[in-house]
């Protein structure tokens, strides 16, 4: 277990400030056309749930796999972000080289193993992620966040149970928003306690933790991890979180369509404000240091952009055909 | 015709409207099609006008979806299933290919499957490679299901509303960029059917044809205005149908102009301008005045970036570059 210091705390809390102020940025590019494209997704109100459970992995070794919903996740793990804004911007300095954009996001030295936009079609990616670890005994775990809406295609069962069947060290964190897109995850689910699939697969289930609370989530992924280490194979963790904005950025019904359930997210359940209080209750005047990494997770996130913008936009035939196939092996 | 200007949008829920006004046992189903109105608003105000029964609301379960609009309209429904893009519809590839096209043949007739897969398709919004694709191709490889797609706003009309009375299945996919432009309607008419594999001479000409469907009539008929000023008679054919295919139209037409450019908004691989390029050969050698030109998407995944992406597309220029090599 990571030691829980003072150090380590405002570490997680300058990630969740990071993450919140690069999304709202970038829906604040997406309206003014800098950024483009249909799609955008952004993790807004889902902070604690990935920094919480990225504090648990020893990054570059664990590895790591989500869905489309990807920025909050490159950087809590420490992808820089000016090459995260170039490649939503499409820049050849992206870390996708401006092919993958915002949908995905990827980083070798992390481990991070990419955002994937079919849904549920990232999770066998992350059984044989797994299989690797298994078989080398690299001792390494893989995190797999899941969408609850895509708890209920076949990739799910098919991933989830081989990872049962061979005991693969997989963390499978269902991110549960309450939605896929607009659809209610009861509309959706025949059993709607989406971490109780665990038990048919023979995999650990650990049942939910809130997702807004990043020191709940931490431990619970603990939890996960230590089943996994004792050589117990998969775990399942139910996150219940809730997402700020639209399913995408050109969801535009959703803040009215749903104004006073989000409200009510927005104003008690915060993870960030949530955080900070518990923050201020263990360490007096600790909000000017707050106030502090605020102030400079904004400049980041303010030189990111700068940075993206002066990167040029790939616009060669030659940067068309590259890595359609691996040129030298 | 012509007596209202409606989007694509527009025209395909008119149809279905009136198709499930006029039978009780068609009902839609799909992502989203339900509260949310529909992803690319074809099914706006269903909900309401029908109700839960005969408009359902699905999990993210595209495998689900192809099935059971199989087994529902095996046992006498007309299911009209969406995937909310095309892209999706490859999890459902099994449903699709392995029953939906054969169980009518395997049983020796025994069973129909009188659905309808809806799909949005196509590509240039910056979706990036794998929401990124115009795949008609790889579904119109296999006999026993049918393959069309529209280019305009009557024929999607017409079009679905044949699809939904065909006792057979049929994929019906939607060009993302046709969805919003309007274009010229008919009233609501019973018996405005626009038969499936009939295509369609949406200009007519001596010199060239050019064979098409979906987005690539649009940059057709604009490449031949411009041949137009330097003299070059084009004549523009929309397939309509990738299965069946109209045949018959095809070599009429070359027969006339004796040269073809074949334009495709997808890969070239393996692909509709590959088939239809062979079959001309075949069928109207002695025709033959020039090599046949492949107008198509470059043979890579989608990029995002947005000069890379429009780098990969075929668009009206290359069309006019196409004909001119080979007039
Ligand atoms: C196989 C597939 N079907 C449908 C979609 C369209 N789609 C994209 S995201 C989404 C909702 C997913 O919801 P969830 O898994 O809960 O993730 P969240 O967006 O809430 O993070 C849908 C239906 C898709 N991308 N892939």
């Amino acid at each position: 277990m990571a030691r829980l210091n003072k150090e380590t705390l405002l570490d997680w809390y300058r990630q969740m400030v990071l993450i919140r102020e690069f999304e709202e940025t970038c829906q604040q590019l997406y309206n003014e056309k800098r950024i483009t494209g249909v799609y955008l997704h952004l993790y807004s109100g889902h902070e604690a749930v990935g920094v919480g459970a990225i504090a648990n992995m020893e990054i570059g070794k664990d590895h790591i796999i989500t869905a489309y919903r990807d920025h909050g996740i490159a950087l809590a793990l420490g992808v820089d972000p000016n090459r995260v804004m170039a490649e939503m911007m499409g820049r050849v300095d992206g870390v996708s080289g401006g092919k993958g954009g915002s949908m995905h996001l990827a980083s070798l030295n992390h481990h991070f193993w990419g955002g994937y936009a079919i849904v549920g079609g990232h999770l066998p990616l992350a059984s044989g992620i797994a299989l690797e670890a298994k078989y080398n005994e690299t001792g390494a775990f893989v995190i797999c966040f899941v969408g609850d809406g895509a708890t209920n295609n076949g990739y799910f069962h098919e991933a989830v149970n081989i990872a049962g069947v061979w005991d693969l060290p997989v963390i499978w964190i269902i991110e549960n928003n309450g939605f896929g897109m607009g659809t209610e995850t009861s509309r959706a689910a025949g059993n709607p306690i989406l971490h109780e699939r665990a038990n048919s697969y023979g995999v650990k289930d650990l049942g939910r933790v809130d997702g807004q609370d990043v020191m709940a989530m931490y431990e619970k992924v603990n939890e996960a991890a230590q089943h996994v280490w004792s050589g117990g194979g998969s775990a399942m963790i139910e996150a219940i979180t809730y997402r700020y904005r639209g399913h995408g950025v050109s969801d535009k019904q959703y803040d009215t369509r749903f104004s006073e359930e989000l409200e009510e997210w927005k104003q008690n359940k915060d993870p960030i404000t949530v955080f900070r209080r518990q923050l201020e209750e263990k360490y007096k005047d600790i909000g000017s240091e707050l106030d502090d990494i605020e102030a400079a997770q904004r400049e980041i996130v303010a030189k990111s952009v700068e940075f993206a913008e002066n990167s040029p936009f790939p616009d060669t035939l030659e940067q068309l055909y590259a890595n359609v196939y691996v040129e030298e092996s | 015709m012509a007596s209202r200007n409606l989007p694509m949008r527009e025209a395909l829920r008119h149809a279905l409207l009136e198709e499930m006004h006029r039978d009780e046992s068609v009902f839609v189903m799909g992502e989203e099609v339900a509260y949310w109105q529909g992803t690319h608003r074809v099914t706006r105000g269903f909900l309401e006008e029908f109700g839960e029964k005969r408009v359902l609301d699905t999990p993210i379960s595209e495998m689900a979806i192809g099935g059971v609009a199989v087994g529902a309209a095996m046992a006498g429904l007309r299911p009209v299933a969406e995937f909310m893009t095309i892209n999706f519809a490859f999890l459902a590839l099994d449903a699709l290919v392995n029953h939906a096209a054969k169980i009518h043949y395997m049983f020796n007739g025994m069973f129909k499957v009188p659905l309808v897969f809806r799909a949005a398709t196509g590509w240039g919004d910056q979706a990036t490679a794998t929401h990124s694709h115009m795949p008609e191709p790889i579904f119109a490889h296999f006999p026993g299901m049918y393959v069309g797609t529209p280019s305009n706003s009557a024929d999607a009309y017409g079009m679905l509303k044949a699809s939904i009375r065909d006792d057979n299945p049929v994929l019906f996919t939607e060009s993302i960029g046709l969805y919003s432009k309007p274009g010229p309607m008919p009233d609501e008419d019973e018996d405005f059917i626009l038969p499936i594999g009939k295509g369609n001479i949406v200009r007519e000409g001596t010199d060239v044809s050019i064979f098409t469907y979906a987005r690539g009539v649009e940059w057709a008929t604009k490449a031949a205005r411009e041949l137009e000023q330097d003299g070059v008679s084009v004549e523009v054919v929309d397939l309509r149908w990738l299965r069946p295919l109209d045949t018959e139209l095809i070599f009429e037409s070359f027969k006339k102009t004796n040269r073809a450019v074949i334009v495709e908004e997808s890969l070239p691989m393996y692909s509709f301008g590959s088939e239809l390029a062979a079959q001309i050969q075949e069928n109207c050698f002695d025709y033959m005045d020039a090599p046949i030109k492949r107008v198509s998407a470059h043979d890579v995944p989608l990029p995002y970036s947005k000069y890379l992406e429009a780098m990969a597309l075929p668009d009206s220029d290359k069309v006019v570059a196409a004909v001119k090599e080979i007039i």
